[in-house]
């Protein structure tokens, strides 16, 4: 190739590549990343040129996308606290670095919040400029044709007998009325249709930058709290009700809403035949609920697929368990206790469960004091005795067996310090024992159990069940689902619609005849535009027959480029010129 | 609820699992049918593509334009020729003529092959099928329906754009092989018995979401087989371009020479990972709002959601690699690959291994 065909090549390529120009918005691409040499200003902005740039916002994608993985590999304090103690008790020297580097708690960890802070500022340093950008081209007009549009990537031509005067003042028209922006610059027309691709691309951007702040709001305004209950017992939404409590920073408890419900009953079914024997087919909570501070009585129920919503609350199931229901009478004969006792499930699949009774105002026969504790184990269908303890084989209340040993002496619950519902503390107990060996015994529903000494007994009257709800109050959601939608429109528009300008281009030719020249060029790669230019050309036929003699043949490249394996770097490449 | 409604119809079940395994044995032939493809194939002296790209005479204009025509010769007068080039920065070279060679015995397979893939789906759809009537409800309550689920909806896709006349035929071995794979992956390790869904999953959100998800997953699929393949051919392209290095084998020429162009390789995963991103974009939203529903929370970082997650912004990652001058081409096929590695990840390595509100493979 001689030096004369290479200049006239580049300015063929500089010639489509203004053709491109203002395609799109994407930032410009540095093809070379050249270090500045001025002072902190020159590096501020080169730092911010480069923040904002197509190639620091993937590699921060793809930062993103790792970044997030160890989150599934390593326990998370906010998921499962108890595995990461458990974590941490096996791994004695990886766990502090591990500590170090905020694996216990990626998504709030340093250098994850950096990942998506950083992604976030480079995406509104992106979003701004290109929004006013956008809006500039939607003022202004598509450029006029390129030299030679034979080097577009589609094109076509014919030869007719029409003026060009005609035949531009007639593509003027079919191209408005297929709703391009079309003008005539010169010897050709020049329209362009699809600027809802880039709306939809801004849309979608500024959408991820709504949930973003959808989700900082629930964060901050929230509040979840659990409760326990058992059949027959009820809530009322405060603060000292709830078993546990959390909320964002911004939450005022002062804002919980006056509503309380009852459980009356729970329902719950498994699989009785067949290999999932025992999984759960169905649990609901039957409750009646009230709401504002004495408001009407209401029925209805929660199920695990759907909450009820109480005002800006929503109330869901969570978990269910049994409550043996027991009667303690003491040492004088008189009843002390009698009552629901939850106990916690061992195992979600079949319900072995353990738990306390604390009985601290009994008293021995002479009336001395004798805080009783009994701690075992409860089965709802009793499948014989493993290592020791009995276990359960189907988790519906088919042979319940509650097994219990009896404790006496100070409970530790006058302390004043929190004890937990479900353990004995055990420091000033005393295990009952008969004989040397512990007093324990297996009860079947409306078996008694009684305490050596006449120190009283203990009746397993029957089982109840019991249901933990979460109550969360979570603002943003609403904001969230709209950014989500937002999202979606805005990617569809941005994939699925293409920006694409035509032009069309009539002279005189040698012989007087005119030849039409008619060429497309697409942000993207599109099969459908050579599609959609042999429509136009098809839409334009009648009013620019074809003149009688065949067309010569299209010439459509120069032959020093026809099979040139050009490289991508190319400046003045029509699908990069969009960009530069 | 009516149990005796809901019980499962063991008669059903078992038809459900003869079928899957005819399934299987069908797409065993039309492997071997296509293997037969490009067996007979071989023998073709195809070529061209070293002749495009090694030509120092520069070949004629025609031969790097290809002409974009439609209803055939008769409208040539009202509807003129489009000529199409390559955008610069893309080899111009053109597509290879298929598995078949252009041999007419080749082709004669790789038809039967079309045909009992055909067959073999249809198959697999009624063991599908009949599977969701035994327990009446959507069969995707464990990984066992996912997976027969999954393999249905590529072939699917596959016959789709066969028949949308899209230029696919070349997926169809490594296709049959891979949902054999799948089947046999599902029928050995995976299978459960039919029965009926754990509460969480009693919800219209599960037709929804999971259905988006397989749909998604098939598609993003043969985005993936795509963008290996165009791995393998652009590097074949790139040796050829240069004469004076090293050439590739007689095998790898004999194979890479009969699939399309890297270029068509690469707009076609770019085509089907651009267009099914939204569909799993609305995945993992309504996956979301299933989660607020049953769990009180949307999003929680749970494993499973962990891992859509990374699967959603490696995609965007690439997207934004198709976009951005110096990391198209290679650069951008590693992310695309590794993002579906990710996807894949989350069905079979999460679903099986590891524990979370998501726990219901059945396994
Ligand atoms: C929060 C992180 C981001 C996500 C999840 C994201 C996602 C996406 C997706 C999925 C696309 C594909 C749609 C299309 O091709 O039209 C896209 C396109 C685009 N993104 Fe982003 N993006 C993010 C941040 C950014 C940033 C920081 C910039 C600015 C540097 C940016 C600039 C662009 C541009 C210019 C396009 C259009 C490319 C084209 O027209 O082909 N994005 N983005």
């Amino acid at each position: 190739m001689t030096t004369k065909t290479d200049a006239a090549r580049d300015a063929d390529d500089a010639d489509v590549g203004a053709a491109g120009s203002q395609l799109s918005t994407a930032p410009e691409e540095e093809t070379s990343v050249s270090l500045p040499s001025l002072g902190p200003i020159g590096w501020a902005r080169w730092f911010w040129r480069q923040l904002t740039s197509m190639r620091v916002a993937l590699i921060l994608l793809f930062l993103l996308s790792l970044g997030a993985i160890p989150g599934s590999l390593v326990p998370q304090t906010s998921i499962d606290p108890t595995k990461v103690e458990q974590f941490r008790a096996d791994h004695t020297t990886l766990a502090p670095l591990y500590d170090k580097l905020g694996l216990f708690h990626v998504y709030s960890s340093v250098w994850f919040s950096a990942i998506y802070l950083l992604l976030f500022i480079s995406l509104i340093g992106c979003i701004v400029p290109r929004t006013w950008q956008f809006v500039g081209q939607l003022r202004s007009r598509p450029p006029g044709a390129p030299r030679r549009l034979t080097r577009l990537p589609a094109y076509t031509t014919w030869r007719t007998d029409r003026a060009p005067e005609e035949v531009l003042g007639a593509a003027q028209r079919m191209l408005k009325k297929r709703r391009f922006r079309a003008h005539t610059v010169g010897d050709a027309v020049a329209a362009e249709k699809g600027y809802l691709r880039e709306a939809g691309n801004l849309v979608f951007h500024i959408s991820l930058i709504v949930i973003l702040v959808a989700v900082a709001v629930g964060s901050l305004w929230k509040s979840e709290g659990g409760k326990l209950i058992t059949e027959g017992d009820g809530f009322a939404n405060s603060l000292t009700q709830y078993d546990n409590f959390k909320s964002g920073a911004f939450y005022d408890t002062d804002d919980l809403e006056p509503f309380g419900f009852t459980l009356k009953s729970f329902d719950a079914s498994y699989e009785r035949t067949g290999p999932q024997k025992g999984t759960p087919r169905e649990f609901r909570a039957n409750i009646s609920y009230f709401r504002g501070a004495d408001g009407q009585e209401h029925q209805g129920k929660i199920e695990v697929n759907h909450p009820l919503e109480i005002a800006d609350s929503k109330i869901f199931l969570l978990s269910h368990g049994y409550a043996p229901v027991v009667e303690v009478t003491d040492g004088r004969g008189k009843k002390v206790y009698s009552g629901a006792v939850p106990f916690l499930p061992q195992d979600m699949q079949n319900y072995t469960s353990t738990g306390v009774v604390k009985v601290p105002n009994a008293l021995t026969p002479d009336g001395k004091r004798n805080q009783l504790g009994f701690s075992g184990f409860f089965v709802p269908t009793y499948g014989g005795k493993g290592s020791g303890s009995m276990f359960s084989t189907f988790p519906a209340l088919d042979n319940p067996r509650l097994t219990l040993t009896a404790y006496h002496g100070d409970l530790g619950v006058d302390s004043g310090l929190p004890q937990s519902v479900y353990q004995l503390e055990k420091k000033n107990l005393k295990q009952y024992k008969q004989d040397g060996r512990a007093v324990a015994q297996m009860m079947q529903p409306g078996e008694t159990m009684k305490l050596p000494g006449g120190d009283g007994s203990i009746k397993f009257v029957g089982v109840k069940q019991w249901a933990t709800f979460q109550v969360s109050h979570q603002p943003g959601n609403g904001l969230a689902l709209i950014g989500a939608i937002a999202v979606l429109l805005g990617l569809a528009g941005s994939l699925f619609i293409q920006r694409r300008r035509v032009w069309v281009r009539a002279v005189p030719g040698a012989d007087g005849v005119t030849v039409v020249e008619m060429a497309g060029l697409g942000r993207s790669e599109s099969a459908r535009l050579p599609e959609e230019l042999a429509d136009l050309a098809e839409a334009l036929g009648p009013d620019a027959p074809q003149a009688s003699e065949p067309a010569p043949t299209p010439t459509p490249t120069e032959p020093e480029n026809a099979a040139k394996p050009s490289d991508s770097a190319d400046p003045a490449d029509p699908s990069e010129g969009a960009r530069a | 609820m009516n149990l005796a409604a809901a019980a499962t119809n063991e008669n059903l079940a078992s038809i459900s699992n003869v079928l899957i395994y005819s399934a299987m044995a069908v797409y065993t032939l039309a492997f071997l049918a296509h293997l037969a493809e490009w067996a007979f194939g071989s023998r073709s002296k195809v070529g061209r593509t070293a002749a495009a790209l090694t030509a120092t005479v520069p070949a004629p204009a025609k031969a790097s334009a290809r002409t974009a025509e439609r209803g055939g010769g008769t409208a040539v007068l009202e509807r003129p020729k489009v000529v199409t080039r390559a955008t610069n920065g893309s080899r111009d070279v053109p597509d290879g003529p298929g598995a078949a060679g252009g041999t007419e015995k080749g082709d004669l397979y790789g038809r039967i092959a079309i045909s009992l893939t055909t067959l073999a789906f249809l198959i697999h759809l009624g063991g599908v099928l009949t599977r969701g009537l035994s327990v009446q409800r959507a069969p995707w309550g464990n990984m066992y329906e996912f997976s027969t689920t999954f393999g249905m909806v590529a072939v699917a896709a596959y016959l789709v754009l066969l028949a949308l006349k899209k230029n696919v035929r070349w997926i169809g071995l490594l296709l049959t092989a891979t949902v054999l794979l799948n089947l046999g992956v599902a029928v050995t390790w995976l299978y459960t018995d039919s029965s009926q869904l754990v509460p969480a999953l009693h919800s219209y959100w599960l037709w929804i979401h999971v259905s988006c998800a397989i749909i998604s997953g098939a598609f993003l699929y043969l985005g993936a087989v795509s963008t290996l393949l165009y791995l393998f051919r652009d590097r074949y392209e790139s040796k050829l371009a240069d004469p004076s290095g090293k050439q590739p084998g007689a095998f790898a020429t004999s194979v890479m020479e009969r699939l399309p162009a890297a270029s068509s390789l690469d707009k076609f995963s770019y085509r089907v990972n651009a267009t099914i991103f939204p569909l799993w974009t609305f995945t993992i939203i309504a996956g979301a709002i299933w989660a607020g529903e049953a769990w009180g929370r949307y999003w929680g970082w749970d494993s499973k959601e962990i891992w859509s997650f990374v699967t959603w912004v490696a995609y965007a990652a690439y997207l934004h690699a198709r976009a951005t001058a110096g990391w198209k081409g290679r650069k951008a096929a590693y992310l695309g690959l590794f993002a579906f590695l990710t996807y894949i990840f989350n069905y079979y390595v999460v679903n099986y291994f590891f524990s979370g509100l998501h726990s219901y493979s059945g396994v």
